[in-house]
Parts: C-alpha cells; sequence; structure tokens
C-alpha cells in the first residue's frame, strides 16, 4: 500500500509538472502535439494524403501531429465540430471542396458556414473518374450512355463517395449531359465504394483519379472529368474529348476553427507548402495520381468564393436547391 | 498469385531473423497491452505506431503493427473477464461468460481458456490465409449493401436468444440501443436527428462510452449497494483448466474459427460484430445452452476464438484487393502505401518475400502470445480478491480513462455514466443489457446498408428477398425470431421468470 500511495504521489508530480511546462511555452506556437483531423473513412483519398504528410509534417512544424477520424454525415460531423473547436491552431481538419460549399447550400443546417472554416492550404486535387469493372461489357464511355439510355430511368446505379460530393456532382453532371438517370448510391468513403464496384452492387463507380492507378487491375476507367488528360494516365480521355461536359473533381486541403489568429495560420500554411514541396512526399503524390496544388490561405479563400459561386449555379441548373 | 511451399519457407526465413522476432514480439506485447486498456483500441495502438515506418524496413514494421491487430484480440478478454470490463467492443460476450466464472473463482481457468482459444483460432485463420489467401478473396465483395443489411438484420435477430425468456424486456432494451445508435447525422445526407437542437449531439454517442458504462460503471454500482467486499472470496486453486474445460470447448473453438475467418473477409465485419454472431451461433449448438450468462466456458470460448479469426481473415482483403475490413485494417493500408507498398492482387507477384514474411510471422506471433499470457493469468487472477473498496474506485478510473481516449471528448464520460445509470436500472428491474449492446454496435452499418439498398431498388424492400444470399440472411433471422416468439407462447407468463437473463 505504502508503495503504491508513492507512486501515486511520484505521478501526480510529474502529470502538473508537465502541465505547468505546457502552460508557459503556450506562447510559442507550434509549442504541443497538433490533431490532425481526417473527416472520412481511413484508407479514403484524405486520409492517405495526410499519412503521406505526416512525417514531413512533423519535421516542418517541430512538433507531433497526431491524425484521428471522425466521420459521418458525409464530413459534415467532422467539419461542424471544428467551427466550435477552440481556435488556437492546435486542432486543424482535412477539408474539400465541393463538400464544404455544397452541403451548407443544399443541407440548410449542415451545422457550419462555408467560410466559418479558416482556410490554410490546399495542397491536391483529383479529377472524377468513370469506372466500370473489367469484365463489363463496355468499352467506352459512348458503349456506356447508349446502354443507360436503352435502360428505364434509374435503373443503372453509380456508386460514390458521400453525398454532395465531388462525384455525386459529377454523377448529376453526366447525367444532365447525356441525358441518361444514373441512381447515384452514396457510400462512407472511396473505401467502402471500391467493394460495391468490385462485387458488382453498383453498375459504374463514379470515383477519383487515384483509383485509375489503384484499380487498374479490377477496373476499366472511361473518362476523366478534367479539363485535359492528366499525365500520369494519358491514355485516358476526357470526358469532354467524347462530347460530354463534365469537369468535376475534389480538392483536398485543411482548415482551422473560425477566429484561428492569421499568424497561426501563416505558419500551418508554410508547414504545409515546405511539406508538399519535399521531393519524398511529391513522388508518392505523382505515383498515385494526386494533382498536387500549392494554394496558401489567400489563394484557397479565392478558390473557395470561386467555386461558390460557380456551385450554386450547377446546383440550380440541377434543381438541387431551389432558384 | 499462387501458393508454394518455397514462397513460405522463405517467408519463415525472414520472420525468423531477429530483427523481425524483436519487433514481433514488441508488437504481441503492445498489443496485449492495448487490449488489456479498454478504451485504447488497436486502431489507436498501430496509429500511434505508424510514425515508427519512417525508420523501420518495410517487413519489420508491417509484421510489428499485424501483431498488434491480432494481439489486442488476446488481451481483450483480460479485464472483461476479472473486472467485467471488455477491453474492446469485441470482448462483450466474454464479460458476459466470463465475469460469472470469475464470481465463481474459475477466473484462472476462463483466463486460460480464452488465451488457448485465441491461439487456436489464430493459429486456424493464418493456415487458411496461407492456403487459400487469393480464392477466399472473392468472397470479400460478394456483399453489397442488401447482403450487409440482411446480415446486420440477422445479427439484431439474436436479440432473442439474449434476452433469455425476457423477450419483451429485451426488445425494449434493443430499441434503446437503437435509438443511441440514431443519435446525431444521417451517416448518408448527414440530417441531423435526435439533437433537439443541442450541437454537441450533432457529433452521435460513441458505443465504447455505451458499452463501458452498461457494463463496468453498473457493475460498480451493483456492488457498491451490495456491500460487496470481494469480486470472488473463492480461493484460485487452479489457473488452469480442467480436460472437461477443454473437452467441451474444442467444438466451440473450432466452430467459431470457421464463422470469425467467413465473415472476417467482409469489409465492415469489424471483430466487434463477428464474436457476437458466434457466440449466437455456439449457443444453437451447445448441450447446455442453459448456461449461457451463467459462465458457460464453451461460450467464452467461442467469443474469443471468432474475434481473432476475424482479425486473420481481414489480411485476405487487405493483401488481394487493398480493402480494409475494419479500421485497424484502413491503418495498416495507410503503412503499406508509405511504404510504396501497392495493395492488390499483384503485391503477391512483386512483393512476395514482403507478403509471405508477414504471413509466416503470425505463426510465430500467435505462440509468443501464448507463451506471453498464460503466465500473465497467476497475476490477473489475483485482481478478483483485491477487496472491492480499493478495486471498485480504480475500475471507474479505467472506464473513465479509457472512454475519454477514445475521441478525447468530455461529452462521451457524461454519457458513459449516464449509461452506467440506465445499466443499473436496467439491472435491478430484469432488462437485459446484452441486447442494447448490440443494438447500439450494429446500428450504423443497419442503417447505411438499408439506405443504400433503397436507394438502389427505388424503395422496395423486396431487394432483401431476391438476392440469394441476402435472401438466406432473412430466411434466417425470421426463423430465429418465429422460434423466440414461439418459445414466448409456449412458456405462457414469458415476463414472470426474468432473472435468468441478468444481462
Amino acid at each position: 500500500m505504502k508503495k503504491i500511495a508513492i507512486g501515486f504521489i511520484v505521478l501526480c508530480a510529474v502529470v502538473s509538472l508537465v502541465l505547468v511546462t505546457s502552460a508557459t511555452a503556450a506562447d510559442k506556437f507550434p509549442s504541443k502535439r497538433i490533431t490532425y483531423k481526417i473527416c472520412f473513412n481511413p484508407g479514403g483519398e484524405s486520409d492517405i494524403t495526410a499519412r503521406f504528410q505526416e512525417a514531413a509534417l512533423k519535421k516542418a512544424l517541430g512538433v507531433d501531429v497526431a491524425i484521428t477520424y471522425q466521420v459521418g454525415g458525409g464530413g459534415a460531423l467532422c467539419w461542424a465540430e471544428l467551427t466550435r473547436t477552440k481556435p488556437d491552431g492546435y486542432t486543424i481538419a482535412g477539408h474539400n471542396l465541393p463538400h464544404t460549399v455544397v452541403q451548407p447550400m443544399e443541407m440548410g443546417s449542415a451545422g457550419y458556414k462555408t467560410l466559418d472554416l479558416k482556410q490554410i492550404y490546399f495542397f491536391e486535387s483529383t479529377p472524377d473518374v468513370l469506372f466500370v469493372r473489367k469484365d463489363s461489357p463496355y468499352k467506352t464511355l459512348k458503349d456506356f450512355v447508349e446502354a443507360a439510355q436503352k435502360q428505364p430511368a434509374g435503373v443503372f446505379t453509380c456508386g460514390g463517395s458521400a453525398s454532395s460530393s465531388a462525384n455525386d456532382l459529377g454523377t448529376s453532371m453526366l447525367n444532365k449531359a447525356a441525358g441518361i438517370k444514373l441512381t447515384y448510391i452514396p457510400f462512407g468513403g472511396t473505401g467502402s465504394a471500391i467493394p460495391a464496384l468490385l462485387g458488382g452492387h453498383v453498375t459504374a463507380l463514379m470515383s477519383y483519379s487515384t483509383m485509375a492507378v489503384q484499380q487498374k487491375e479490377q477496373f476499366r476507367a472511361l473518362a476523366i472529368a478534367s479539363e485535359k488528360r492528366m499525365e500520369i494516365l494519358p491514355d485516358l480521355p476526357t470526358f469532354r474529348e467524347q462530347g460530354y461536359d463534365v469537369v468535376e473533381g475534389a480538392y483536398r486541403g485543411v482548415a482551422a476553427p473560425p477566429g484561428t489568429p492569421d499568424e497561426i495560420v501563416k505558419i500551418l500554411a508554410d508547414a504545409f507548402e515546405k511539406v508538399m514541396k519535399d521531393p519524398e512526399v511529391r513522388k508518392k503524390m505523382d505515383a498515385n495520381a494526386f494533382k498536387t496544388e500549392f494554394m496558401g490561405p489567400e489563394e484557397s479563400l479565392a478558390l473557395v468564393k470561386k467555386k461558390m459561386v460557380e456551385y450554386e449555379a450547377i446546383m440550380k441548373e440541377l434543381g438541387r436547391i431551389k432558384k | 498469385m499462387g501458393f508454394s511451399f518455397d514462397y513460405l519457407f522463405q517467408g519463415f526465413s525472414i520472420a525468423l531473423t531477429w530483427q523481425n522476432l524483436f519487433w514481433a514480439a514488441v508488437g504481441c506485447f503492445i498489443g496485449t497491452l492495448v487490449g488489456v486498456l479498454p478504451g485504447i483500441g488497436p486502431v489507436s495502438g498501430i496509429a500511434i505506431l505508424l510514425p515508427l515506418t519512417a525508420v523501420l524496413p518495410p517487413t519489420s514494421a508491417i509484421i510489428m503493427m499485424a501483431s498488434i491487430y491480432y494481439g489486442a484480440m488476446y488481451g481483450g478478454s483480460t479485464t472483461a473477464i476479472v473486472v467485467n470490463i471488455p477491453g474492446e467492443a469485441s470482448s462483450v460476450p466474454t464479460a458476459i461468460e466470463g465475469y460469472e466464472l470469475a464470481k465463481q473463482g474459475r477466473a484462472g481457468p476462463a483466463l486460460a481458456i480464452a488465451a488457448i482459444a485465441s491461439f487456436v483460432a489464430g493459429t486456424l485463420s493464418v493456415i487458411a490465409l496461407t492456403f487459400f489467401a487469393p480464392t477466399l478473396a472473392q468472397f470479400a465483395v460478394v456483399f453489397g449493401p442488401p447482403e450487409y443489411f440482411a446480415l446486420m438484420f440477422m445479427g439484431l435477430s439474436l436479440v432473442i436468444s439474449l434476452s433469455g425468456r425476457a423477450l419483451l424486456k429485451g426488445i425494449i432494451s434493443m430499441a434503446l440501443g437503437l435509438t443511441a445508435g440514431l443519435i446525431g447525422q444521417d451517416p448518408l445526407t448527414g440530417a441531423e436527428r435526435l439533437t433537439f437542437g443541442s450541437v454537441t449531439l450533432t457529433v452521435g454517442v460513441d458505443f465504447i462510452a455505451i458499452i463501458v458504462g452498461l457494463f463496468a460503471i453498473s457493475e460498480v454500482m451493483i456492488n457498491v449497494e451490495q456491500r460487496l467486499t470481494s469480486i470472488s472470496k473463492m480461493e484460485v486453486k487452479s489457473w488452469m483448466p480442467t480436460w472437461t474445460d477443454i473437452k467441451q470447448c474444442t467444438g466451440a473453438m473450432l466452430r467459431s474459427s470457421t464463422v470469425g475467418f467467413l465473415l472476417g473477409l467482409l469489409p465492415g465485419c469489424a471483430p466487434s460484430v463477428t464474436s457476437f454472431v458466434a457466440y449466437d451461433v455456439e449457443k444453437r449448438f451447445s448441450k447446455h445452452p442453459e448456461l449461457f450468462s451463467h459462465g458457460a466456458m464453451d461460450g467464452l470460448a467461442a467469443t474469443e476464438a471468432s474475434n481473432n479469426a476475424t482479425s486473420t481473415a481481414g489480411f485476405v482483403p487487405l493483401f488481394s484487393f487493398g480493402l480494409p475490413t475494419a479500421p485497424s485494417m484502413a491503418v495498416l493500408l495507410g503503412g503499406l502505401m508509405m511504404y510504396g507498398l501497392q495493395p492488390g492482387p499483384m503485391l503477391f507477384v512483386t512483393n512476395p518475400d514482403f507478403v509471405w514474411a508477414v504471413i509466416a510471422s503470425m505463426y510465430i506471433g500467435n505462440v509468443m502470445l501464448l507463451v506471453l499470457n498464460l503466465p500473465l493469468i497467476g497475476l490477473w487472477v489475483r485482481i478478483v480478491r483485491i477487496p472491492f473498496y480499493i478495486l471498485g474506485p480504480l475500475i471507474v478510473f479505467c472506464a473513465l480513462v479509457g472512454t475519454y481516449s477514445v475521441r478525447f471528448q468530455t461529452f462521451d464520460i457524461w454519457i458513459m455514466l449516464l449509461f452506467g445509470v440506465i445499466g443499473y436500472f436496467m439491472r435491478k428491474l430484469g432488462f437485459p443489457i446484452a441486447p442494447m449492446v448490440l443494438a447500439s454496435v450494429l446500428a450504423q452499418m443497419l442503417e447505411t446498408s438499408l439506405g443504400q439498398s433503397l436507394l438502389i431498388s427505388w424503395g422496395s424492400p423486396w431487394i432483401f428477398f431476391t438476392r440469394p444470399i441476402s435472401a438466406v440472411f432473412m430466411a434466417l433471422a425470421f426463423l430465429s425470431i418465429g422460434r423466440g416468439v414461439w418459445a414466448q407462447i409456449k412458456a405462457k407468463a414469458p415476463e414472470v421468470v426474468t432473472d435468468d437473463a441478468e444481462y
């Protein structure tokens, strides 16, 4: 008993010492572990990017970075939570376009507003790619669209990651451009959408360029929703080349809680800039068909504002929000 | 992609280097620890160590991370048996049976059987992984949303057997669990439910908080009320299980290894789900189903075997398709990708050394875990004899720390304490607790797959009956429901006899 009591006292002393030191060091940012929240399932694009960045980010910031997950509501849960988090820079979250623009528009109360999120950096984008299974009879986008036109509306299903995501919007745009009606099935993330196409539970999959590399053994990519072909995927034609005006994709970056001081945001943005210019990180991003971007806080905010106008027009046109 | 003994032997020669043996041992130790501590699950255990991948060669790192995952399944049973706190969600049925055994002074044999069942299932699963990985991988994708819904629905029908004769109370308990799982945002659309405008509730209720509250806190409250002096006053004679125990559990171990392994191939079927299914299957096979909930050794063996089999089975879709079946596997996938190892059918062709070394290390890891766990039993069993005025506060302390460490939210602690009180009243009023836990574990997958299925079918529920696999599960579910209802009618006065369903 005596030993336990002594042990307990020592433990208390250590704990209070740690608390005191962390309090005095608070004026220098960063001085303690930073939490980097991922708003989607582990194994999805956001997670994989964060894992690529992890080591370099720790080096750039000089403190530990903890990657945690908060999944639900197509990311809305995590971003709503972020707006209620202490704005000290020690909690940041991966955030995505179009999600953070479209959700507040469509859902009424998504729990956050688009401009609530303080932009730090956009570091990558991934255009939408339409996939079918390797053994599918549809060899080209034209085959697929023609087959879909012959079916009653809604019989062809198209899986994708989350609601109001680039996958969801891309599917809607294709529906409109090709005069077809695919039923969009949202999954918890790209990681859980893949088995649905592998097992043939959906007709097609609207996913990201990364999957054109990762699943090339099993999937056939029909078209990419970028303006031009991607360097790493030279044989994959764009939707536009094939006569359908579909340009859509996701941007990924990090955001901080509203009210985070600009100095702190700058420190974080500089760290991400350093990470994204790290040749090791670049190599991994390129190999996996992530398009690297280098947008600091101002540029990121400008992109968000530009997308807010664009998506509002698209959503109205598609009839997904009231005119 | 095929199997060859050359590859396996080469794998062993790599896995048996002192360096890889060392990291496997470290992983097994951390895994056991992570399993013993409630709240800190294998996901956080592996994620914390992920940065080590920057310094370790890929084979050593993945060997270590894999051993943390299956090691956690060994450790999860310890606190479940001795103090009724399931270390992991997958150990809930272990707590139901094991704690009863501990109260009867049989904590030692229970712990030993848990370790042996884990070892048997772990080893059998590695054998299946070794010889059939590419073939079995196909099984992982035959499940679409309707099949998942049917499986989860069948899972929910276990409420019947978990409720004993208090069927109505069991259904109420299940409904409460499902309601708790609904709190927060719709997993498909993000719409808010049952949040009453509170921003905190939009995050939802974590089921670890529910489980720890229902089991540990309510148990402490009951014990305090009864002025219990220690969990078991029985002299701990021997921690060795008797031959009768082993004979009784052999069938359970083999059956549950199969159930756990097959279900473990499916993405989303985490050990927490399969352990319940295996427990229920075993109850049906058991020669003495009346012993279940009162300390059935075979029920405990079934749970522990199935969660180990599931954790090993997860490597099949991971290596073959790059599909993570559980959160821990997703973190492992991240680890693979950090090394530029692209999981998928090509992995067996491009990196056979790596794949077979990891598989070989699992044989070694399972032996290590058995050796590590058996001698510790002598230490663990003494816990049940600690005076309760010391042990009780310690349990509460562990419950608080464990719950907080899942998401680092104070809110979860309040939820845990609230469910502690709910659990206390449920026990007092003879409501079984297990259906509530089961419902809260299954709620999200049940809801997501239901929504997706109905989108595919344009709102028609017939989709669950026209697809063969889901039809089989639905049929089994309805059979089990029908049988339960029939038993109730036959029993005439079902509500009178409620005391045999303590949980």
